[in-house]
């Protein structure tokens, strides 16, 4: 199983690409790990999790082909 | 207002099918709050001034720099130094005399925001940091205001409607519902450390007028429950659609006087840490250092503090008293809840350059708790 992943704000430059697939995540706490171990300065970030276009708001389950998008809040004006 | 200068000055948008006299009628009544004359702020007044909205209230408390002006489109290279909301507010009634411009020169806080926000219909985010950011959606969340937020760094920003209920659903979520939590400001970069660039803002400021229109006149499918993040470089966009979460209700406080005693700035990791120690560093500096510690409450407040041995410099003569102090010292400055102290030594420091000066973090009401516990 693969899934997109799309990064946006500061977590493109630790991934140092916006868009790559990851294979072997079940859901979107497996995901967190698999980046953390992938990318380790992802771990002092807080961001948000969109699956297909929704932001999540708990763990969830991630199919074949999904896209996953990684948000990063920033706040400048 | 004159009808033969009503046609001639809103006639291109009245024009509109969709729009009309009657929307041209709702932009003349309407009131928005813009917070932040910035890189957002600028294009969303320019443009809500030119469309008519009748009136406008700026909050911005920061003067003019020269490093604005690559962004903030409404300030010339004579204006540094000068008042952000009053130089906005002068250009805008240049621009459109016939409409209302409220400046507030402050600084928008708990204390303040309640009663500047209600008296508006609509509030643009245009400010640059996460404190106010979760102070603002707070507030529109209790008292019923939508806001329309937007972000940028560097290459991208973000657009959004909170606080608007979905006319199919009735569904309103807001930025907790997006973010629940501040991130650690460590963390997070601002655009004066990433910088931006100037178009961004110019983009997503714009966009913010646009959605503010658009609730106002009823026109068009109005951007709630969902952001849109753009990037220049690669001329994308992506909506996300955001639901309603528990964790951001119990997070967002439940009434007013919650919201008054709400830290936002702690809530955003914005400690003066290096001014700071906690129960437990205080208790260690006590056992092993020679420290003086100093109770800044004044003299008819309680002191009941008698586990260790402190020396008083109420608040009201501390800077009168400070002279006594040396350099030297280690000093530990409490008071009830922390509040006071961190003052003080922000004071000392400044007097005293080289002083080892801290603030005990939550006071002498923490400390005790933390004894009262172990």
């Amino acid at each position: 199983m693969e899934i997109n992943i799309l990064t946006f704000g500061h977590i493109t430059d630790i991934t140092s690409k916006a868009e790559f697939r990851i294979s072997e995540v079940k859901d979107t706490d497996e995901l967190r790990i698999k980046l953390s171990e992938l990318f380790s300065a992802i771990r002092s970030i807080k961001y948000s999790i969109a699956v297909n276009k929704k932001v999540i708001q708990s763990n969830t389950v991630l199919t074949n082909d999904d896209t996953v998008a990684l948000l990063p809040p920033f706040s400048g004006g | 207002m004159n009808p033969k200068l009503f046609y001639q000055r809103y006639g291109r948008q009245i024009l509109l099918k969709q729009f009309g006299e009657a929307a041209q009628l709702k932009l003349l009544n309407s009131r928005v709050l813009v917070i932040g004359a910035g890189g957002l702020g600028c294009p969303a007044l320019q443009y809500l001034a030119a469309a008519g909205v009748g009136t406008i209230g700026i909050i911005d408390y920061d003067v003019v720099d020269i490093s604005n002006l690559q962004r903030q489109i409404l300030f010339a290279t004579d204006d540094i130094g000068k008042s952000k909301a009053e130089t906005a507010s002068k250009k805008l009634r240049a621009l459109n005399p016939g409409i209302e411009i409220q400046a507030f020169d402050l600084k928008l806080d708990n204390q303040n925001a309640f009663k500047i926000i209600s008296e508006y219909e609509i509030v643009i985010d245009g400010t640059d940091n996460f404190s106010t950011r979760y102070l603002v959606n707070d507030a529109c969340v209790l008292l019923d205001k939508p806001l329309i937020y937007g972000a940028v760094l560097r290459f991208e920003g973000q657009v959004g409607v909170f606080n608007y209920a979905e006319r199919r659903t009735g569904v309103k979520t807001n930025y907790r519902d997006l973010f629940p939590k501040a991130p650690d400001a460590n963390s997070v970069l601002s655009c004066n450390e990433a910088g931006v660039l100037g178009v961004v803002p110019g983009i997503i400021g714009t966009m913010q007028a646009a959605e503010a229109i658009k609730i106002i006149t009823g026109t068009g499918e109005v951007l709630c429950n969902a952001i849109v993040s753009y990037n220049v470089l690669t001329n994308t966009f992506h909506k996300f659609t955001i639901s309603e979460s528990n964790q951001s209700k119990s997070l967002i406080p439940k009434s007013e006087s919650e919201f008054l005693n709400f830290d936002y700035d702690w809530f955003c990791g914005i400690r003066k840490l290096e001014n700071e120690i906690s129960v437990e560093e205080f208790d260690e500096l006590i056992s092993k250092e020679k420290i003086r510690v100093i109770d800044v409450r004044e003299k008819k407040e309680l002191h009941l503090a008698s586990e260790f041995t402190f020396e008083q410099i109420p608040m009201s003569e501390f800077e009168e008293n400070i002279s006594a102090l040396d350099s030297t010292d280690t000093i530990v400055l409490i008071c009830q809840t922390g509040n006071r102290s961190l003052k003080a030594v922000e004071i000392i420091k400044e007097k005293i350059k080289a002083c080892k000066a801290f603030s005990l973090t939550g006071g002498i009401e923490a400390w005790r708790k933390h004894h009262l516990k172990v």
